[in-house]
């Protein structure tokens, strides 16, 4: 499993995760803390919301756009 | 020594009567001082009346997101701009989720959905999940689908689902203040027409909605006059989006309060750690709660958010020398 956040391309995110901002604007630290007990909710290349379904032992996130990504 | 762990000592640990909403109040106001001696006596308690063992159960979400209803701490609301989106868990992913829970130990497996309440296909996909699930892994399934009519009772009890979930939230005087497209009285009903059916009545809340300590206090009361076989204790994960996206989180020792004036409310019942715990009490804090009141603990991830490995809370129980409950015990 693979909490992908480049995509095959190389291309980095520009779009923070967990709250759909630019990450240009800033680090967002809390943000990343957070994200360690939570999965992702948007796609960080393009800014979609996914479709995320967490289990008892991992999640999945999926972009229409650009797949899927597992933690 | 307070009095009210005096009055708790004899009324609770040596007769097993919970207190009641004045004396869980006093216990919620203990000074921090006096929050060791607290936890110690809900310890004995627990102890006492319900014994080592600590249940472990598994959750996960058949529906997430899209609800109708309005519950103000719940990312899966459809009526607030949560990231949340819709999504169905399929039978194959929910048998492989029970396998995930069996394989930590976990005797409890609870189907989630979030839903004002069931409908046809919901249950559809009840019925054969369950199914499913008895076929290939050994586990004991409950349910929180949310408000129920009798027939949908009778099914999940033609299913065999043992326990069913539907937390309260909240006491009755905070509750309109939390949800507003349904009452404390239709969830009330809920959980009547589920014990008259012989399920198990699991029944709990959060804490931190923004409730004062005497409605606290209520709440603890109204659950030990509808007395559960369990109730999970939640604390507020402020979500993104919701109403209640920027209220801080409960203070650690607010939180160690509460666990243990439920616990002297409720000596008997299955006191379950829930959500919350990671950002409330952290490690030390989680330790403190297993040896001050809770005989239960949710494993691994919630339903939009992650939890601790379960391996973590299991290495914890081992040094705590606390069996886990075996699937025999719960039979």
């Amino acid at each position: 499993m693979t909490d992908a956040v480049t995509r095959p391309d190389g291309a980095a995110p520009v779009w923070c995760d967990r709250c759909g901002e630019a990450t240009v604007d800033g680090p967002h630290e809390t943000c990343a803390r957070a994200r360690t007990l939570e999965p992702p909710r948007y796609c960080g290349h393009c800014r979609r919301r996914m479709k995320v379904q967490v289990l008892p032992v991992g999640w999945s996130a999926v972009c229409v756009a650009h797949g899927e990504i597992q933690g | 020594m307070p009095e009210i762990l005096d009055q708790a000592r004899t009324q609770v640990l040596g007769d097993g009567v919970g207190l009641d909403q004045a004396g869980v109040l006093a216990v919620l106001n203990l000074p921090d001082e006096h929050l060791p001696a607290a936890l110690q006596l809900a310890h004995e308690v627990r102890m006492r009346w319900c014994g080592p063992e600590v249940e472990v159960e598994g959750i996960v979400s058949l529906k997430t997101g899209g609800c109708p209803e309005d519950c103000h701490f719940c990312s899966q609301s459809g009526l607030f701009t949560s990231p949340v989106r819709s999504v169905w868990l399929d039978i194959p992913s929910l048998v492989e989720a029970a396998k995930q829970t069996a394989a930590t130990g976990a005797t409890e497996f609870c189907i989630v959905a979030a839903v004002r309440g069931p409908d046809a296909r919901l249950m559809k996909q009840m019925r054969e999940g369950v199914a499913a699930i008895k076929a290939e892994v050994d586990i004991q399934v409950a349910a929180s689908l949310g408000m129920l009519t009798q027939e949908q009772v009778d099914e999940l009890v033609d299913m065999g689902v043992h326990r069913y979930n539907h937390n309260l939230e909240t006491c009755r005087s905070y509750f309109p203040h939390v949800v507003t497209t349904h009452t404390w009285e239709e969830r009330w009903e809920t959980l009547r027409m589920v014990r008259d059916s012989g399920m198990e009545v699991c029944c709990g809340g959060i804490l931190g909605l923004g409730e004062s300590v005497e409605q606290r206090a209520e709440f603890a009361a109204q659950l030990a006059e509808l007395d559960p076989h369990e109730v999970p204790l939640n604390f507020l994960n402020p979500r993104p989006g919701t109403p209640l996206g920027d209220r801080p989180v409960v203070e650690g020792k607010d939180a160690l309060r509460a666990i243990a004036a439920f616990r002297l409310a409720m000596p008997r019942t299955i006191l379950r750690y829930a959500g919350g715990r990671e950002i409330t009490l952290g490690d030390l804090g989680t330790r403190d709660g297993l040896l001050g009141g809770i005989n239960a603990v949710i494993v691994g991830n919630y339903l939009t958010t992650l939890g601790r490995p379960a391996t973590e809370d299991l290495a914890l129980l081992e040094d705590l020398k606390m069996p886990v409950k075996a699937l025999s015990a719960t039979l």
